[in-house]
């Protein structure tokens, strides 16, 4: 029997819990549709059957309950896994999230601790319905205490997942479903972990650093191959974790080239794209040849799917933006 | 019979408003020693809130929620519990909290603005204080949770005013705690006001105590200033959660009581309420209530009154001693306890911070 097996990024997911929860019998899988059903993505297929009803729970359809429920097991000792089902859901457990699992190492001296991992799919591009598409990852990398962590190839995946329910501390852990089943990877079958915190170079270049993350990273690498065909030679890093974020590589990557993009489908203002500019600017200013130029959503409600490709920046749009740092 | 079986409008009470014991009502088996006891928790809770109140206006601490009024829903409730129970408290529970092993020291340290005081030692069951509004409640409810799930027998009991039963984590809480059966007691601390804003605006329900009828579990009305009454219901619910046979182990208690002072030393309650609404429930005091009736069984009299007096006097006089005497926390404790591991980043403006105070001072730094 081989060692790997061909997976998708959602059936990375599925992997990925099975491993941990075969590993470490705190660990359980709760939310809505996630028992018998196994998920509305798939994303939990199987488990339920595997290991029962008291460790795959079909709550209560209540987002506020299912996180808040699931901070009480993790301050017990347990290590819950809630899933959220669309990112654009989650706002009833927003108050949860932030004003306790984040919050809760702090507020008790290290007395307890919440090693939780809060499961979403999220990110436009699949023709879902209103709020079923938004990417707010900006909300919860803002909040200290917690860590954000995107992944964007099947092997990432289970290897960060792995990483998260492992962490002492609690996760959102946002999975991209435009590319749930864009591609297959050959993952191992055995567990094992990616760490959080390290961003990965997915091509080295050496005239501009493109930053993403998430679904947004295939794009950019069309991109950056169209542009080395006109003679642009781009870095793409895909940052992986957004917090903490990995400063070391963002600036390294930038002292190279001098000149760099931001490509991410949540909105331009208060997004990402600007925390990572002003680092730039603050740790290597000297080296900057041009503006950061931020590629991204638009400031406006995530539309319904008749216009969702024009709002998620597309390859077009990803080239122009990073020859406008090219070129500046 | 169990006191929870009951109408939810039908409220169970052992002592009149004078102390006496009401017909037809059976005083708890408890030992004259844990009788005294419960007074004596009582007034010192109740010694404790005057002082903190004061030191408040003194300047010496920060803002402070009271409990007075509230003596006989905290003693009695939480003296029901075992060592092994587990308590989640909302911000006001300061004497509930002394009695599961959290110093006043502590408490006191917490409201002065010290970190610290939000940490139970080591070995007692209590949650940390929570200050939004009913979220404790789907946190008392997880850990019940995952007790049942790891095969433990334990009940948790958690504290809320009437204010958060308007809240959605209040009805998620307790529809869980129904649908998966776990052992929790949800205590309802009904002080008649959430903050400014009566009990009638909170809900149109004639009792709080009958919401657990829509989560399928009891639902008991208690003289909340009646620290016998709230004892034996909170007994009851505490060994149904321990016992998976039969009906639903969660239940929730209404205690209804009346808090003499404001909702925290910020707010002036004059604004919004009467005296006299404040006169009729101050002859309902759970503290006289107990004391008129201990000393009709002989367990008190005025020289037990005076020492116990004096012996609270002096136990809340050292928590203050020292309290006060622990000197302001170092800045490192903003930055560490945020992650097990610090990140970098953190880090960088721990290390750039420490580098400031070197060069200024802490005296320049903290000038207001």
């Amino acid at each position: 029997m081989s060692d790997t097996q061909n997976l998708t990024l959602v059936q990375a997911v599925r992997d990925g819990l099975k491993g941990e929860m075969e590993r470490d019998d705190d660990v359980i899988v709760m939310g809505e549709d996630v028992g018998k059903n196994g998920g509305v993505f798939r994303a939990t297929q199987g488990l339920w059957a595997e290991f029962g009803d008291d460790r795959v729970i079909d709550t209560p359809l209540a987002e506020s309950g299912i996180v808040g429920s699931a901070i009480g097991m993790a301050a017990y000792g347990m290590k819950p896994v809630p899933e959220i089902q669309f990112l654009g859901f989650i706002y009833p457990a927003f108050d949860q999230i932030v004003s306790h699992a984040a919050r809760l190492r702090t507020r008790s001296r290290g007395r307890y601790t919440c090693p939780m991992v809060v499961r979403a799919p999220y990110g436009g591009g699949i023709r879902a319905p209103e709020h079923h598409s938004e990417s707010k990852e900006a909300f919860f990398s803002h909040e200290p205490g917690l860590k954000v962590v995107v992944p964007s190839t099947p092997y990432d995946t289970k290897g960060l997942l792995a990483s998260a329910i492992r962490d002492p501390d609690p996760v959102i852990f946002l999975e991209p479903k435009l590319i749930y089943r864009a591609f297959r990877e050959e993952v191992p079958n055995e567990t094992y972990t990616v760490p959080l915190g390290k961003a990965a170079t997915r091509r080295e270049g050496t005239d501009v650093s493109v930053f993403t993350w998430g679904a947004m990273t295939r794009p950019t690498l069309e991109a950056a191959d169209e542009l080395s065909e006109e003679g642009i030679d781009v870095e793409v890093i895909d940052l992986r974790t957004l917090s903490p974020l990995d400063d070391e590589a963002i600036i390294e990557s930038f002292k190279k080239t001098g000149r760099a993009a931001v490509v991410h489908e949540a909105p331009l203002t208060g997004g990402l794209g600007g925390e990572i500019a002003a680092t730039i600017q603050e740790e290597a200013l000297l080296y900057q040849e041009a503006p950061v130029k931020r590629i991204t959503g638009f400031d406006t409600p995530f539309p319904l799917y008749a216009l969702e490709n024009y709002y998620l920046p597309q390859v077009a749009r990803i080239k122009e933006g990073i020859k406008e740092a090219y070129e500046f | 019979m169990s006191t929870l079986q009951r109408d939810p409008s039908d409220q169970v009470q052992i002592l009149d408003d004078e102390g006496n014991v009401l017909e037809g009502a059976t005083v708890p088996d408890l030992d004259d020693e844990t009788l005294v006891s419960m007074y004596q928790n009582m007034t010192l809770a109740r010694r404790f809130d005057q002082r903190a109140v004061s030191l408040q206006r003194q300047g010496r601490m920060g803002t402070y929620p009271p409990l007075s009024g509230q003596e006989g829903a905290q003693i009695g409730s939480v003296m029901a519990l075992e060592d092994e129970d587990w308590m989640f408290p909302s911000y006001r529970e300061h004497g509930a909290a002394l009695i599961r092993g959290l110093p006043l020291k502590q408490t006191l340290l917490y409201w002065m603005g010290h970190e610290d005081g939000n940490k139970p030692p080591e070995d007692v069951n209590i949650f940390t204080a929570s200050v939004p509004i009913a979220t404790q409640v789907l946190h008392a409810t997880g850990a019940a949770w995952a007790s049942k799930l790891k095969g433990e027998n334990k009940a948790f009991i958690c504290y809320f005013g009437d204010g958060a039963t308007s809240e959605g984590d209040f009805h998620e809480g307790l529809n869980f705690a129904g649908v998966f059966d776990t052992p929790n007691i949800f205590f309802c601390n009904n002080n008649q006001w959430a903050i400014s804003v009566p009990r009638e605006r909170q809900t149109a329900a004639k009792t709080i105590a009958q919401k657990a009828v829509a989560y399928g579990f009891e639902g008991v009305q208690v003289d909340g200033m009646d620290p016998l009454a709230v004892y034996k219901v909170t007994k009851d619910a505490v060994d149904k959660a321990k016992d998976p046979q039969g009906e639903l182990r969660p239940t929730l208690i209404e205690a209804v009581q009346y808090r003499f002072g404001a909702h925290t030393t910020a707010d002036d309650p004059t604004v919004y309420r009467d005296d006299d609404e404040v006169e009729h429930w101050k002859k309902k005091d759970p503290i006289p209530r107990l004391e008129k009736y201990l000393r009709g069984e002989g367990l008190l009299d005025d020289e037990k009154v005076e020492a116990i007096e004096q012996e609270i006097e002096d136990d809340v006089a050292e928590a203050i001693a020292e309290a006060e005497a622990v000197p302001r926390p170092s800045p490192d404790e903003i930055f560490s306890h945020v992650f097990e591991e610090m990140p970098a980043r953190v880090r960088a403006q721990w290390e750039d911070f420490e580098q400031l105070r070197e060069m200024y001072g802490d005296e320049k730094l903290l000038e207001e």
